[in-house]
């Protein structure tokens, strides 16, 4: 046990009662590490803002989400009817539900700036790889919870989105409709389901959600924040204070820096709930407005914007792409073996596997390597720190067309999207097959492609133009 | 302590503790996992639906509910029956051979998938993913469908398109053809859902 300390002498009333608190509760030394004697390196662009925003969208949404609780009903009969008294009837009930909706959309376009920010400045490599992974089973979750909330309202996209999504678990072989009847907990999706979604969506996810938040900022605190240049500022320190030349306390300056982002962020924020709310169909769709009915799917139904790149590359998956995997497949086992420097027995393992992949590719449907795709695709963030071979961890100090290869990647990954909401089409198809393609080549091809070309010069100390 | 010497014998027993305390663990995991399953309720819901085709004209489509899905009965005019010769090569399986058990009743697979030929009845859920594919029963060219259509289904969600018995269209999403409930008739207009002779 530590040693109790003394307030000095003379010293006020509140220093004695935080004297007191410190000698059993570590509220100074919290408040120091996490805050005022937290470096996070200067010259943080627009960029660094989403993180903190992301927390902000987290608050916005478990405080509305209680209150939507109080007068929400989980129950098949009474769900569209009780959604519809809280935006009718229950006093500002429209707006609690608006920033609520409002905020599910929001969470998603702060994440994915947030990610992209990861992505452009090298933010998951080494020593950095928890933050990222912690992060990518944040997105996950988030995920998770978006969909089961989706349910809730129960109007029609939400009946036949979580229709779509829990079919999409039956085309695992074997298991899969034993898993899909597990998920649902009756033959269709009904009351059951509902229940279970609600639970899932104010208590379980929620709780998960928020270990991960903790662990991922733990983490991130451990190691200290990356920055646009992508240089470890705890390589140079001041000799006397041991504090890095290039790190300011998080408190007073990210906290009042942030404060100039959540103003902004709010103005927009406040701005959809009050006048756009429903964004054009894009945040509420129209569709969900109609109770919903097992016997008649929408004439048109999409998932919400925010999952439309997965679910495109869901749809871009026909039994003439399965083919182009299986070319794929033969065409990396045969170069691994002519070109790879590997032993013998690892050529061979690869070529036995690459059969069994292209055996398996054959005896399943296309659907279920649809599934397959739409998982891969988030999964493969995961390994993202080991997949980067880039010797520079910042865009700035990369080869200069790299700055085209992750502009192509956003477009694509926008082009993707945009074809997830449209009804499908011969060459919407064949436009997010190749988007499919290059989004997994991106990534797969990563170790191959990040060490090409000239790299610069990374600075000493980060860029920063005093204002 | 990394002094001391092991003591093997409490080393084994932590090790029964622990494999013990695991063991009974993933026992207690066991009743909530299992609370997810179908509740007796639900179980027992399902019963069989009679259905009135007394009123159905040809080229015209019925909705019943059974087990909370839509069943369909289409009274199919001549020249739908006829159109099912032309798509016989456009589909994946013209002649039901995939998991026969499930999706088509031995009495219905026949070319037109049905017990008598004009009346077809069928699970008006898509095999891809669970959607309700639209009526699209106009023959000719128009969107999101070839050119060619013969008439048929259409699937919004994922563009898989079955013909006038339910057969899905090569290279298409879903894999498998529209299911036939059991069904029988009890009288020549009544027919009975989700069971048969054979129950």
């Amino acid at each position: 046990m530590a040693e109790f300390k003394q307030a000095p002498a003379g010293a006020s009333v509140a220093e004695q009662a935080m004297t007191w608190v410190d000698n059993r509760f570590p509220a100074t030394k919290m408040y120091k590490e996490h805050m005022s004697e937290y470096y996070a390196p200067k010259a943080q662009n627009f960029w660094y803002f989403f993180g903190s925003l992301a927390l902000l969208v987290l608050v916005i949404q478990i405080v509305t989400g209680i209150f939507l609780v109080m007068h929400y009903k989980p129950d098949a009969a009474l769900a569209f009817a009780s959604v519809e008294y809280i935006m009718r009837d229950v006093p500002w009930g429209w707006l609690i539900r608006y920033m609520h909706s409002t905020g599910a959309s929001a969470f998603f376009i702060v994440v994915y700036l947030h990610m992209w920010r990861g992505l452009i400045y090298g933010s998951y490599q080494k020593p950095r790889e928890l933050i990222w992974i912690f992060g990518v089973a944040i997105f996950l979750c988030l995920m998770a919870e978006a969909f089961m909330g989706y349910l809730l309202p129960w109007g029609q996209m939400s009946f036949w989105g979580a229709q779509v999504i829990i079919n999409l678990f039956a085309a695992i072989p074997f298991i899969g409709p034993d898993l899909a009847l597990l998920i649902r907990g009756d033959y269709v999706v009904g009351d059951a389901t509902l229940n279970r979604f609600f639970a899932f969506h104010v208590i379980a996810v929620p709780l998960v959600l928020i270990g991960l938040v903790v662990a991922h900022i733990i983490a991130l605190h451990e190691v200290g924040s990356n920055n646009p240049d992508g240089i470890e500022i705890k390589e140079k320190k001041d000799p006397k204070t041991g504090i890095p030349l290039d790190g300011i306390p998080f408190h007073p300056y990210y906290t009042v820096h942030d404060l100039i982002g959540v103003g902004v962020f709010l103005m927009i924020f406040s701005a959809i709930v009050f006048f756009a709310p429903e964004m054009g169909g894009y945040f509420l769709e129209f569709n969900n407005f109609i109770p919903a009915d097992a016997l008649k799917t929408p004439a048109h139904i999409a998932p919400v914007w925010y999952f439309t790149p997965y679910y495109s590359m869901l749809r871009a998956v026909t039994d003439q792409m399965v083919y182009v995997f299986v070319g794929i497949v033969a065409i990396a086992a045969v170069l691994a073996v002519l070109r790879g420097r590997l032993s013998g027995a690892m050529k061979l393992a690869v070529l036995v596997s690459a059969v069994v992949v292209i055996a398996l590719l054959m005896a399943f449907d296309a659907k279920f390597w649809g599934v397959v795709v739409m998982g891969v695709a988030v999964m493969v963030l995961f390994p993202l720190p080991w997949l980067d071979k880039s010797p520079v961890k910042s865009i700035r100090y990369r080869p200069g067309w790299n700055k085209w290869l992750y502009g192509i990647f956003v477009v694509n990954f926008l082009v993707l999207g945009y074809l997830g909401i449209k009804p499908p089409s011969d060459i919407g198809t064949l436009v997010s097959q190749v988007g499919t393609l290059f989004y997994f080549g991106f990534f797969l091809l990563m170790p191959w492609w990040s060490r090409i070309g000239t790299f610069k010069p990374v600075p000493e100390r980060v860029t920063f133009h005093a204002h | 302590m990394s002094e001391a010497k092991v003591d093997p014998g409490r080393r084994t027993w932590i090790a029964i503790t622990c494999g013990a305390g695991a063991v009974g663990g993933a026992a207690v995991a066991v009743p909530f996992i299992s609370s997810f399953a179908p509740s007796e309720r639900a179980k027992a819901a399902g019963a069989p639906v009679q259905a009135d085709i007394s009123g159905l004209r040809p080229g015209e489509k019925m909705t019943v509910e059974w087990r909370g899905k839509p069943v369909w009965i289409v009274r199919r005019t001549e020249e739908q029956l006829a159109s099912l010769k032309l798509t016989e090569p456009l589909v994946a399986d013209p002649f039901s051979k995939r998991n026969p058990s499930e999706l088509t009743p031995e009495y219905a697979r026949n070319v037109p998938r049905s017990i008598k030929p004009e009346v077809f009845v069928a699970v008006g859920i898509c095999s891809h993913l669970g959607c309700s594919p639209t009526d699209k029963f106009n023959p000719g060219p128009q969107p999101s469908l070839p050119d060619d259509w013969h008439g048929g289904f259409f699937c919004p969600c994922h563009g898989s398109t079955f013909d006038m018995a339910g057969r899905v269209f090569k290279n298409k999403p879903a894999p498998d053809n529209l299911e036939v409930p059991r069904h029988m008739y009890l009288s020549d207009t009544t027919l009975l859902i989700g069971e048969d002779s054979k129950g």
